[in-house]
Formats: structure tokens, sequence, C-alpha cells
């Protein structure tokens, strides 16, 4: 099992949730976000004075998903949430251990 | 025919001399006659549903406060603005309004100091006629109906009065200072340094009787709360980290720009009750036309300044800045207020738009002298309360010497009185909450709670 951790743009969740679903994830979690990458942040104006806003919202996406799909969940988040600009947002990959389903107990994959 | 202006000191000496019922001002011929019963209850209730229209503004200030602060200091700003409401409305009863409205000898120092009738009670005369009941003389009836409105009326609608000047108080000193001694400096302008400075023009007193023009309080009611916060900010200083050491600003945005939104139109809503309702009088089709062009020209100035302000900005940031779109507004409608009766149209768009424009330029004027203004409250009433007093002096309302000199003379009292007393509470109780306390919220420092406390509770 792996577990995917996305950074997106907040205006691409719709697509990337529909794509994701489209591929048969069966489930997500979302997070309003803020943090940096290479954007560095960008700049605003408040009555007069400018001034710089690190950290720039963005929205986070975490799925639970069998090794076998995981690279086409890789691909469908990049076809989904890129626009070719900087600031479209990082992909991160981990292991999972192990996934439960609160009702039932289930574990592992069944789980997911 | 003399045409005489109808304020408030013209009213109130009219009253006191036994002049009967000299409601309209203006006297053209009538087509029938107008009873006086009539009159009084025309203009009762135009005092009445003015003075809700004005006690509205508080939550206007409210609201525009409570978007212009960050979050963590919105409970602190609530409760400021609900209790400066009421203690101004109280102490305007136990003390102001006899400083203000002494009537016809009854100065301790004429045309300067009023009289010190504590608890003096506005609806003797109506309290005496409802008892009375059936057995109510026609004298008694007279006798309440001849003074043109009711009283009490009259005394709610310049209380609401009060009640604006100490709101704009609060928004300038916002963030950073101590929830009882800002209170108590309002308690002093409200029963105090306010009516002192309103009988000079209002109560008939000595610029009154220069011929100083202020038809509903650009100087009266908002430079005077312009002057009180300057001496408050000056002696509070700026928010921790608002300067750098190199003379930067470092901006604080608001936490809720729709609440700012709201409270500002909450306050162009209100303000026809504080220009219109400045007519004194709706007893007469001249008081009705008149209060109307009252209306019109209060919509246009504060449109005016709205768009002057979105222009400026546009020219000077590249961007339309909102919240000096908002100040744009106050900043007409402050303007205005000094001479809403202007004869043209187009005058209250120049007047109005000139406010807003001013706006623009005065707020990085204060960051410059590093005076922290967190709402641009000094910028919108004090700067534009200033240019709309001496545009009455411009614009054919009075003379522009006299005009200056109210306002020089208003500025200088109520700027010092001020300054002694914020002095007095910085020197004694302290105004300014500690550096820990201003970092994290004067919401848990100085209240306890928290605007927006829910996390992990909710649903």
């Amino acid at each position: 099992m792996k577990f995917i951790v996305a950074i997106v743009k907040p205006s691409k969740l719709d697509a990337v949730r529909e794509a994701l679903q489209g591929m048969g994830v069966a489930g997500m979690t979302v997070t309003e976000v803020r943090g940096f990458g290479r954007q560095g942040g960008h700049k605003e104006i408040y009555r007069g004075a400018e001034y710089e806003v690190h950290f720039v919202p963005k929205i986070r996406i975490e799925i639970a998903v069998g090794a076998d799909i995981a690279d086409r969940a890789i691909e469908a988040i990049r076809d989904s949430a890129g626009d070719g600009r900087i600031g479209d947002g990082k992909v991160f990959v981990l292991d999972l251990e192990q996934a439960v389903r609160i009702r039932t107990g289930e574990a592992s994959a069944g789980a997911l | 025919m003399t045409v005489s202006k109808p304020t408030r000191g013209w009213r109130r000496m009219a009253l006191a001399l036994g002049i009967a019922a000299p409601v309209a001002a203006f006297a053209p011929p009538a087509l029938a006659e107008v009873s006086a019963e009539s009159q009084y209850i025309f203009n009762t209730f135009s005092f009445l549903i003015h003075g809700v229209l004005v006690m509205f503004m508080a939550a206007g200030f409210a609201m525009l406060e409570s978007g212009l602060v960050r979050k963590k200091n919105t409970a602190a700003i609530c409760l400021k603005n609900i209790a400066l409401y009421s203690l101004a409305g109280l102490m305007f009863y136990l003390i102001g309004y006899t400083i203000m409205y002494p009537g016809d000898g009854g100065w301790i120092v004429n045309g300067i100091f009023g009289n010190l009738d504590l608890f003096y009670d506005p609806s003797a005369a109506e309290t005496a006629l409802i008892a009375a009941g059936d057995k109510a003389t026609p004298e008694q009836l007279k006798a309440v109906v001849d003074s043109g409105y009711s009283v009490p009326s009259d005394w709610f609608f310049q209380m609401v009065f009060v009640a604006t000047a100490a709101s704009i108080v609060s928004g300038t000193v916002a963030e950073r200072i101590k929830i009882w001694p800002f209170l108590i400096f309002v308690v002093v302008l409200t029963a105090i340094i306010y009516p002192i400075q309103a009988s000079w023009v209002w109560g008939g007193g000595w610029l009154d009787a220069m011929g100083f023009s202020d038809f509903a309080g650009s100087t009266l009611v908002h430079s005077t709360g312009g002057w009180a916060a300057l001496a408050g900010a000056i002696l509070l200083g700026s928010r921790k980290g608002k300067y750098t050491a190199d003379g930067k600003v470092t901006p604080m945005p608001g936490a809720n720009l729709p609440l700012a939104t709201l409270g500002t139109f909450i306050l162009w809503f209100g303000w026809f009750g504080f220009n219109g309702g400045s007519q004194l009088a709706l007893g007469s089709a001249a008081d009705a036309a008149a209060m109307s062009i009252v209306y019109v020209n209060t919509n246009v100035a504060a449109a005016a300044g709205v768009v002057i302000a979105m222009l400026v900005t546009q020219m000077r940031y590249g961007k339309i800045d909102l919240t000096m779109a908002l100040n744009g507004a106050i900043g007409g409608l402050v303007a205005i207020t000094a001479g809403p009766d202007v004869d043209a149209h187009w005058k209250a768009i120049v007047v109005g738009g000139i406010g807003g424009g001013l706006v623009v330029f005065a707020v990085p004027m204060f960051d410059k002298f590093r005076i922290d203004d967190v709402v641009g409250a000094l910028s919108a009433h004090l700067v534009a309360g200033i240019w709309g007093t001496l545009a009455v002096g411009i614009f054919g309302g009075g003379s522009f010497f006299t005009q200056l000199i109210g306002a020089v003379a208003i500025g200088i009292f109520v700027f010092v009185a001020s300054f002694i007393v914020w002095y007095i509470l910085k020197a004694t109780v302290g105004i300014r909450a500690d550096e820990e306390s201003e970092m994290n919220g004067l919401d848990i420092a100085e209240v306890g709670m928290e605007a927006y406390p829910e996390f992990g509770q909710a649903s």
C-alpha cells in the first residue's frame, strides 16, 4: 500500500478529485494548508503598504491506495492539477504499513 | 423676511425665549394652516426615527472595526463598542445634556461653559401631561406642543451623536489599549469634553454667536472624535512591529473585509439619520423639502468619496484598495456633514469627493509620523471633518474665516483636554496592554474569550 500526499492549487481540487475517483480511488482526505515552495510567496498591498505573503494557500490531499495503482494515481494527479506553471504543487509518496476500517475492523488492502 | 438657518442653537434659543413653535425656519406662504399639534407629531417622529438610524451607526462602527482588526482582537473591539455606546448614553443623561444645552440664562460661564444640572429630566413636561390624563388642561397641552417637538425625542437624537464621537476613538486605539482605561476616557469625553465644545455651537454659545456653522457635526462630532483619538494614539504608541527601525510600515491586514464592508454600508445608512435628522424639523413642506435635499447631498457626497478613493489608489498603487474605498465613503460622508444643505448637488459631490481623496493621502501621512491608526479614523473623521467644515465657508454656507476659527478652536480644546485625560490615565492606571497581551491578542488578555472559539467542538 502507498500513502500519497499531494499539495495542489485550491482551484484544482475538484479536477483532482474527479480524476482520482474516475480511476477507482475510494476515498480521500483534504485540508486547507499554507506553504511555500520555489514560488516563494507573493506580494500584496494593504492601505498603501506592500507586504510579502510568504505562505500561499494550497490544498493538501491525502489518499491511501494499493501499490498496484499508485503510479496511475500519481499520473492522474499530475494530469488534473498541473498548469505547467510555477506553483502547481508537489506529490509525496510514502509506504503505508497498515490500514484499518473502524466500523468492521478489516485490515490492509481490504480496508481501503 | 429674514431666513436664518435652523441650527440646533437657534432652535434652542428660540425655545428658551418662548417664541411660539418656530419650527419652520423658512416661512413660505402656507397653502393651509398646519396645526401646532401636527407639527409637534412630525417633528417628534423625525427626531425618533432619525435618532434610531444614528443609533444603528454604533453597529456600523462595531462591524467596520471588527473587520479591520486582526482576529485575536475581535471580541475586545466588539466589547468596546457596545460598552462605549452604553456609557455615552448614561453619561449624557447624568451630566452631558445640560452642559451642552444650558438654555437661556443657564450658563455657568456665558457662552463657554453650560449648566451642571445633574440628572436633568428631559421628559418632565411630557410625563406630567401623560400623568394628568383626562384632567390635562389646555394650557398644559399647549405648553408641551408649543415646544415644537417632544423634548425627550430631541434628547435621544442628541445622545446618539455623542456616542458616535466616542466610537471614532475606539477604532484608532484598537489592538493595544486596555479596556477599562479606554472606557474611563469615554466617560470623560461623553460627559464633559464633547458637551462643552458642542455647547459652543449647538447650545447657542460663543461660536454660534460668531456665525460658525456646522449642520450635523463635521467638527462637533467627527473632528472631535478624531482629535480625542489622535491624542490617545500619540500617548499610546503604535502596535508592536507596525513600524520598522528604518521607517517602513508593516501592514497588519484586517481579518474580515466583508464585515468591514457591511459596517461601512451600515454607517452610510445611518448617516441619513445623522444629516437628514439634523434638519431638526419635519413639520412643514419647506422642512420636508430641505430634508430631502440633505438626503440627496449626503448620498452623492459618499458616492463621490468612494469613487475618488478608488481612482487615487488605482493610480498610486496600481490596485484598488477595498479598505481605502470604504474609508473613502466615510470621508465623503464626514465632509458633507457640516453642510449637507448646500444649495447645489454638484457642490456636495465636490465636497465628498475631496473628502474621500484626502483620506487616501492622510493614511500614509499618519504612518509617516508613526501614528498608528488601525481603522483610518483619523483620516476619515478628523481630516475630512476639518475639510468639510472649511468647505461650508467655500461653498457659500458661511464665512471661511469663521469656519476656520471654529475648527481650530474646537480642535485645540478637544486635543488638549483629551491629551490631559489620556496622560493622567497613562501615569496612573496605564493605558497600554503589556507586550505579551498584545501578542496573544486582547481577546484572551482583556476579555478572556475568543471571538471564534470553536475548534473540535462544533457539529
